[in-house]
C-alpha cells in the first residue's frame, strides 16, 4: 500500500497552475535547497513519509541532504517522477534530438555500422529508454524509491502516438531492474488505463488531476468518476484543489466518495496548510 | 473518418501528432519526417505510413487534412502542394517569411475553399477570450494604452547551430517568440498598423535578435508597447501577458489570470470597484485529449471540427496569419530606420 497523503514539489520548483505571479514569488523563496529541506521536514513532523518529485537537479541535492543524515530520514520514501521534461524540451529546441540525446545519454547508444559502403545507424529505442532511466534515477541510488512515475507529458505524448509497447517496456525495466512499482501521471486517465490494459499491464498505479469542478480532466467528469467506481487501478488523486479553486474541505469530501483512491497528492509550503491538509485527508478518507 | 497526415516531426510536429492520433473523429495514417530516427521510432511503435518526401505521401494517401509542422521556410512549397491536391490545411506559425508567399498561400486556401488554419495557440486561452469578449462590451471605456509582452528562457547563453539561428530561415525572438504577441494584440485589440522605434537586441545569439521592442499604432488609433525577450531566465517557460488601460480602469491577462481593476462597480458584468482576479479554471475550454494545454487540442479540435462541418475557421485564418507577418515586415523596417 502506498501512504494515503503524499508530498509533492510544485511548490519548490516555481509551478504554479494558477498564476504565473505566485510562481515567481516561490521561485524566490526556495532559492535555497535548505529551505526546501526545512519544509520537507516539517511535512516529517507531521507524520507524512513520501515525497513525490521530479528529476529536478535540485533534487540531487536534497538526496545527498538525506544519504548524510541516513537516521533521520530512515522511514522517508521518494516517488520520483522522470524526466523533468522542460530540461529536454529546453535542450531539444536548442540541440535537436539527436543532440539532446548525445547531451545526456551516456555512451554512444546509437553506433554506426557500414554496409556496403553506405553507413547507417542502428536504433537500439528500448536501450535508450533505458539508458534515460538509469540516467535519472543516478540520483536516488541508496534511497528508498518504492513507486517510480513517468510524467504525464512523456506518457500522453506516448498515449497520443499510440505507441503503447513503449510502456510494457517501461513497466518491466522498473520491476525487474529497480524492484519498484512502475507508476504513470497522466491528464488523460480513462484513455491511458484502456490502454495500458490492452497491453497487459493489470492493475496499474495511475497519478490523475481529480477534483469536484473537472479541472484538467480530460473527456469529462463523468467518465472519471465511471472508471473510479468500476475499474481495477490504483488512483492516486493531483491537482484535487484545482489549482486553488477550490477549498480545503470541499475539495476532500468530494475526494472520499471513491473509496478506491489510494493516495492524495498535494504541496504546501507552510506547516499549518501541511498539517490542516494532511488531517482532512485522513479523517474523510480512511 | 478524417484522413490525416503529420508532415515535420519536431517539437511541435510530434505533439500535434500525438493530439490529431486519439481525436475521435480522425484516422491519422502518416507522418513525414526527413530524420530516420524520428520515422524509424513510428516504424517500430505505431501503425502509421512513414515518408520522408510529402510529396510520396500526399499523392499515396488520399488525405483529407494536413498538419505542416516543418521550419517556416518550407511552409510555402508544402502547403502550396496540399492545397492544389484539395487538403485542407493547418501550418504552424510563423507563417511565411515572405509576404509573396504568404499571399500566394492564403490565395489558394481562399479560392479553393479549403479549411485553413495556423497555428497561434494563445487564440484558445481561456483568459484571453475573456479579455477580448471584456474589451468588446467597452468596459473599460475609451482606451488609452496597451502592453503587449512574452519572455522566456529560450537562448540564454551564448551558442550558435540550429534552424531557430538562423535569420533566414525564421529563426530569432521576432519570429518565434514575437509573432505570437503581435498576432494576440491583433486578435484581440486590433490589427497594428503603424511601428515606431523598434529596437531588435542581440543578447546571446550572433546572427539573429533575443529581445524585440517597439512602439505601435493600432487602426483604432490606440497606441502601446512591445516588449519581448526569450533571454529571460527568470521565467522557467514561455509567458505572455497583455496589460490594457482606459478612463474606466484597467486589465492585465496572461495565461493562468485575469485581473481587472474598474473604477466603479459594474453591474452587468457584476464586477466590484476595484480588482477582481478570475482564474484560467473558469475559462479553460473543455478538451477529450490533454497534452501540454487545453489551447493545443481545442485548436485542432476546431481545424477538424470545420472540416466536419464544412464551414471556414474564424480563428487563426491564414488571412489572420498573413496579416501577423505583415506587422512583423513592419517591425523589421521600422528597426532598419536611422
Amino acid at each position: 500500500m502506498m501512504d494515503k497523503v503524499l508530498f509533492g514539489d510544485n511548490q519548490f520548483f516555481a509551478v504554479n497552475h494558477l498564476s504565473d505571479e505566485k510562481s515567481r514569488e516561490q521561485a524566490i523563496r526556495f532559492k535555497d535547497d535548505s529551505t526546501i529541506i526545512r519544509v520537507l521536514d516539517q511535512a516529517r513532523e507531521t507524520g507524512i513519509n513520501t515525497f513525490m518529485c521530479t528529476t529536478h537537479d535540485r533534487i540531487a541535492n536534497i538526496c545527498d541532504h538525506m544519504r548524510a543524515n541516513p537516521e533521520k530520514y530512515k522511514d522517508f520514501k521518494i516517488f520520483p517522477c522522470m524526466p523533468y521534461a522542460h530540461k529536454y524540451a529546453n535542450a531539444v529546441t536548442d540541440l535537436g534530438i539527436i543532440g539532446t540525446i548525445k547531451q545526456y545519454v551516456p555512451g554512444n547508444i546509437f553506433s554506426t555500422f557500414t554496409k556496403g559502403g553506405v553507413a547507417f545507424l542502428t536504433k537500439d529505442f528500448i536501450g535508450l529508454m533505458q539508458l534515460l532511466v538509469d540516467a535519472e534515477m543516478k540520483m536516488f541510488k541508496g534511497i528508498s524509491t518504492p513507486v517510480i512515475f513517468l510524467q504525464n507529458v512523456v506518457v500522453d505524448m506516448i498515449l497520443g502516438l499510440k505507441m503503447l509497447d513503449v510502456f510494457r517496456e517501461y513497466d518491466d525495466y522498473i520491476r525487474k531492474k529497480y524492484n519498484s512499482e512502475p507508476g504513470y501521471i497522466t491528464m488523460n486517465m480513462p484513455a491511458l488505463l484502456d490502454a495500458l490494459n490492452s497491453v497487459g499491464i493489470e492493475n496499474p498505479v495511475i497519478c490523475s488531476s481529480i477534483n469536484k469542478i473537472g479541472f484538467r480532466m480530460s473527456g469529462g467528469k463523468a467518465v472519471y468518476e465511471k472508471y473510479l467506481n468500476e475499474r481495477t487501478f490504483r488512483p492516486i488523486a493531483m491537482q484535487v484543489l484545482a489549482a486553488g479553486a477550490l477549498k480545503p474541505r470541499e475539495a476532500i469530501e468530494y475526494l472520499a466518495q471513491f473509496p478506491k483512491i489510494e493516495s492524495v497528492l498535494f504541496g504546501a509550503s507552510s506547516k499549518g496548510h501541511i498539517q490542516e491538509t494532511k488531517e482532512l485527508i485522513e479523517k474523510a478518507m480512511n | 473518418m478524417i484522413k490525416a497526415g503529420i508532415i515535420g516531426l519536431g517539437k511541435m510536429g510530434l505533439s500535434h501528432a500525438a493530439i490529431v492520433a486519439p481525436h475521435p473523429d480522425v484516422d491519422m495514417v502518416a507522418v513525414c519526417d526527413t530524420s530516420s530516427l524520428v520515422l524509424d521510432a513510428f516504424k517500430k511503435f505505431s501503425k502509421v505510413n512513414t515518408y520522408t518526401d510529402y510529396v510520396k505521401m500526399i499523392d499515396s494517401e488520399n488525405l483529407d487534412c494536413v498538419v505542416v509542422a516543418t521550419p517556416t521556410r518550407f511552409h510555402y512549397p508544402i502547403v502550396k502542394y496540399a492545397l492544389e491536391k484539395g487538403i485542407h490545411t493547418f501550418c504552424e506559425k510563423p507563417f511565411s517569411l515572405t509576404l509573396k508567399e504568404g499571399e500566394e498561400m492564403t490565395s489558394a486556401a481562399k479560392s479553393r475553399q479549403l479549411v485553413n488554419q495556423v497555428g497561434y495557440h494563445n487564440q484558445f486561452i481561456g483568459t484571453f477570450r475573456e479579455l477580448k469578449r471584456l474589451l468588446k462590451t467597452g468596459i473599460l471605456g475609451e482606451l488609452f494604452h496597451f502592453t503587449g509582452e512574452a519572455y522566456g528562457p529560450v537562448v540564454v547563453k551564448e551558442k550558435g547551430g540550429t534552424w531557430r539561428s538562423d535569420p533566414a530561415e525564421g529563426g530569432g525572438c521576432l519570429f518565434d517568440y514575437a509573432s505570437h504577441v503581435i498576432n494576440l494584440v491583433q486578435e484581440v485589440m486590433g490589427k497594428p498598423v503603424k511601428a515606431r522605434g523598434t529596437m531588435l537586441k542581440k543578447i546571446y545569439s550572433k546572427e539573429v535578435e533575443d529581445a524585440v521592442f517597439s512602439m505601435l499604432t493600432l487602426e483604432s488609433g490606440l497606441t502601446g508597447v512591445l516588449q519581448v525577450n526569450w533571454s529571460d531566465e527568470t521565467y522557467r517557460k514561455m509567458s505572455t501577458s497583455l496589460t490594457i488601460q482606459g478612463k474606466k480602469g484597467k486589465i492585465i491577462c496572461d495565461a493562468t489570470e485575469i485581473k481587472i481593476y474598474l473604477k466603479e462597480r459594474n453591474e452587468k458584468e457584476n464586477l466590484d470597484k476595484g480588482w477582481t482576479i478570475k482564474y484560467i479554471t473558469e475559462f479553460a475550454i473543455p478538451v477529450n485529449f490533454y497534452l501540454r494545454g487545453e489551447e493545443y487540442s481545442a485548436q485542432i479540435d476546431n481545424f477538424i471540427g470545420c472540416i466536419l462541418n464544412k464551414k471556414q475557421s474564424e480563428i487563426n485564418t491564414f488571412e489572420q496569419a498573413l496579416y501577423t507577418d505583415k506587422v512583423i515586415e513592419l517591425l523589421i523596417e521600422d528597426s532598419k530606420k536611422k
